[in-house]
């Protein structure tokens, strides 16, 4: 592969922008290095800032949307008259899909004891629109509330729906806590993330 | 209107049960319904919450790049073997492709870069980094061999090249201006905060995850469509990270050969690359030393400084415009030119401003610094742009003397097609 061609004013140019380039680009690598971590980045929402605007059912680059609504239960007061589950003008308090909030009937209702009913949301159905985050926020405990779930996020360099999240509730967190899930974490909390 | 008064109607009712039904629990503060004891031995479900990918995944990913380059500069430089070169790049694409699904990659990791440069809060993950520089490090001593055998989208263009057609020199070198432009622009938005403008417009990256909005749907269909002429058009017209590799594999220690010995300027790989990166031997009539093509070096040197001032000018001038892609100066310009939107209902972004408890002021000020920071940013990426002109127009009044065929060290990807169509070596297989 090698020419047997005497040394000349080219091949000494050549190694000289080699060299500098070499030492540009060690130089950006070192100062970067001093910028990073060995952690990866995962996105998250953060509860406490989301509005419920509705914009992370579509824009997502998935479709169906990464994010879906997750059942803090610790905080679920296991209400009948459930402000995320019932349409609140509902014809009747069933679970008839007249009835619900949840536009793909995502979230199954199971009686447990008088007066109590347990909400468990079905990850399969769920979009990640918010409707019912919006009810159970404004009526209920706050309970219900969406995450990025990891097992389907792209983990994008850029998150699709953070640049356009009006309330910038989606920030990176590091890989080894992925979640901020109500419950675990407390609002003051909140501001960690970024 | 009577339907939303009948409906918050009908929530103020629904407070009123709700409250209604905890009234003995009012005990706890923190919640408005506190959780019950169950007495029927009810076990609470938890939330799933799956882990992201293992980090030491993102680490085998690096170690597989190294892999991926090292087997292409082995096929390149000692078997000189195009078939293997083309395995090693299916593999990358259905690794680095289908299923790593196109995230991280080099081409976008110069973004990463470029806002941990210049936002040192955001803070980048060596995996990123090693993405970023290892390419080109690799570049430094053998060329582009990243694109010819790792780069996914260089695959999925490659596998498509099927009658490619050569265009006129004018038109290759001016579409390859095209990579400065967007790379300059990709930094300047990366670096301040402003958006991903290479992921977002990734025209591949669709097809990978067998997802995608319908415009880039389209925009990726037509490139591959135009590549089945215009050979790897992403790659030469418009990649950015591209523009980086060019510019190291310009001073590659080595490069792919056509030749394995002695060229003997049989001009049979003259037609072989279809990405028209092959230089001929210099004839007597194609270096011209005439006095003319001196003076027109010396006018376009000096026209380099003016160049680059107009450049800055004009970008400094359009700073305006760009800065309002970022959200942050869109949403203050729209509040202070079109005040009545704020009972706009259906806009979410000025509602959720105006719910926020953050004032105009404060957003002002914010969408002011970042006008600023377009500014200096915007000035100094025409100033850039002048200066890639510049010598745009300077080398095509520079001509050095070649006697063999040779690649371009700049533009040539590596890819080892010219390599089948050199006779040396291979006389046997003539007779």
């Amino acid at each position: 592969m090698e020419r047997t061609k005497p040394y000349n004013r080219r091949d000494f140019l050549d190694g000289g922008m080699r060299m500098s380039l070499a030492l540009g680009l060690g130089g950006v690598g070192g100062l970067l290095l001093s910028n990073s971590t060995g952690e990866d980045w995962v996105w998250q929402i953060d509860p406490f800032k989301c509005t419920q605007c509705g914009r992370c059912a579509d824009e997502c680059v998935l479709t169906p949307s990464a994010v879906k609504c997750v059942h803090a239960f610790d905080l679920c007061g296991y209400c009948d008259l459930c402000g995320g589950f019932f349409l609140p003008d509902a014809n009747d308090l069933n679970t008839g899909a007249e009835n619900q909030l949840c536009p793909t009937s995502a979230i199954e209702r199971k009686y447990i004891e008088e007066p109590y009913f347990e909400y468990v949301v079905n990850e399969e159905l769920c979009i990640g629109c918010s409707k019912c985050v919006k009810g159970c926020s404004s009526f209920g405990n706050g309970s219900l509330h969406l995450q990025i779930k990891h097992d389907l996020c792209k983990n994008c360099n850029v998150c699709a729906i953070a640049r356009l999240c009006p309330s910038d509730a989606i920030a990176r967190l590091p890989a080894s806590e992925p979640y901020l899930v109500k419950g675990d974490f407390i609002e003051s909390e909140s501001t960690r993330s970024e | 209107m009577s339907t939303i008064k009948n409906r918050l109607n009908l929530w103020g009712n629904l407070i009123l049960v709700l409250c209604l039904t905890a009234w003995n629990a009012t005990s706890f503060a923190q919640q408005r319904f506190p959780k019950p004891d169950f007495e029927s031995g009810y076990v609470q479900p938890h939330p799933t919450t799956p882990e992201p990918r293992a980090l030491w995944l993102e680490y085998s990913d690096v170690l597989v790049l190294i892999i991926v380059l090292a087997l292409a500069a082995w096929f390149v430089f000692k078997r000189r073997s195009r078939r293997g070169i083309l395995w090693v790049s299916v593999f990358a694409l259905a690794y680095f492709g289908f299923y790593r699904e196109g995230c991280i990659c080099p081409i976008g990791s110069v973004q990463n870069v470029a806002l941990s440069l210049f936002q040192p809060e955001y803070v980048i993950s060596l995996t990123v980094l090693a993405f970023f520089i290892i390419p080109l490090i690799v570049s430094l001593f053998f060329g582009r061999i990243f694109c010819a055998a790792a780069c996914p989208l260089g695959a999925v263009q490659d596998l498509l090249v099927y009658n490619p057609i050569t265009l006129a020199p004018w038109v290759n070198k001016s579409l390859g201006l095209i990579p400065y432009l967007y790379l300059g622009l990709a930094v300047l938005f990366a670096a301040t905060g402003t958006d991903f403008l290479i992921c977002r417009y990734d025209p591949f990256v669709g097809f990978f995850r067998m997802d995608a909005s319908f415009l880039m749907i389209v925009l990726g269909v037509s490139f591959l469509l135009i590549g089945l002429f215009i050979a790897r058009p992403y790659c030469r017209f418009l990649c950015p990270y591209g523009v980086l590799l060019n510019w190291t594999s310009r001073f590659s220690k080595w490069h792919l050969t056509i030749t394995p010995a002695e060229c003997i300027d049989c001009k049979l790989c003259e037609n072989s690359c279809p990405f028209d990166v092959i230089e001929q031997p210099t004839t007597s009539q194609s270096i011209r030393k005439t006095k003319a093509d001196t003076r027109r070096f010396v006018t376009y040197a000096l026209m380099i400084p003016l160049l680059v001032g107009t450049g800055a000018y004009l970008g400094g001038k359009s700073h305006v415009f760009m800065s309002g892609a970022h959200p942050d100066v869109e949403l203050a310009e729209l509040l202070i030119t079109q005040p009545e939107v704020e009972n706009d209902p259906d806009n979410i972004d000025v509602q959720t401003f105006l719910a926020s408890g953050k004032t105009m002021p404060e957003l002002v000020e914010a969408a002011v610094n970042i006008r600023r920071e377009f500014y200096t940013g915007s000035a100094i990426l025409g100033g850039f742009l002048g200066l890639v002109l510049g010598f745009f127009l300077i080398n095509q009044v520079i001509f050095s003397t070649r006697e063999i065929y040779e690649p371009n060290k700049g533009n040539c990807f590596s890819c080892g097609r010219c390599m089948d169509y050199c006779p040396v070596g291979k006389e046997p297989f003539l007779t």
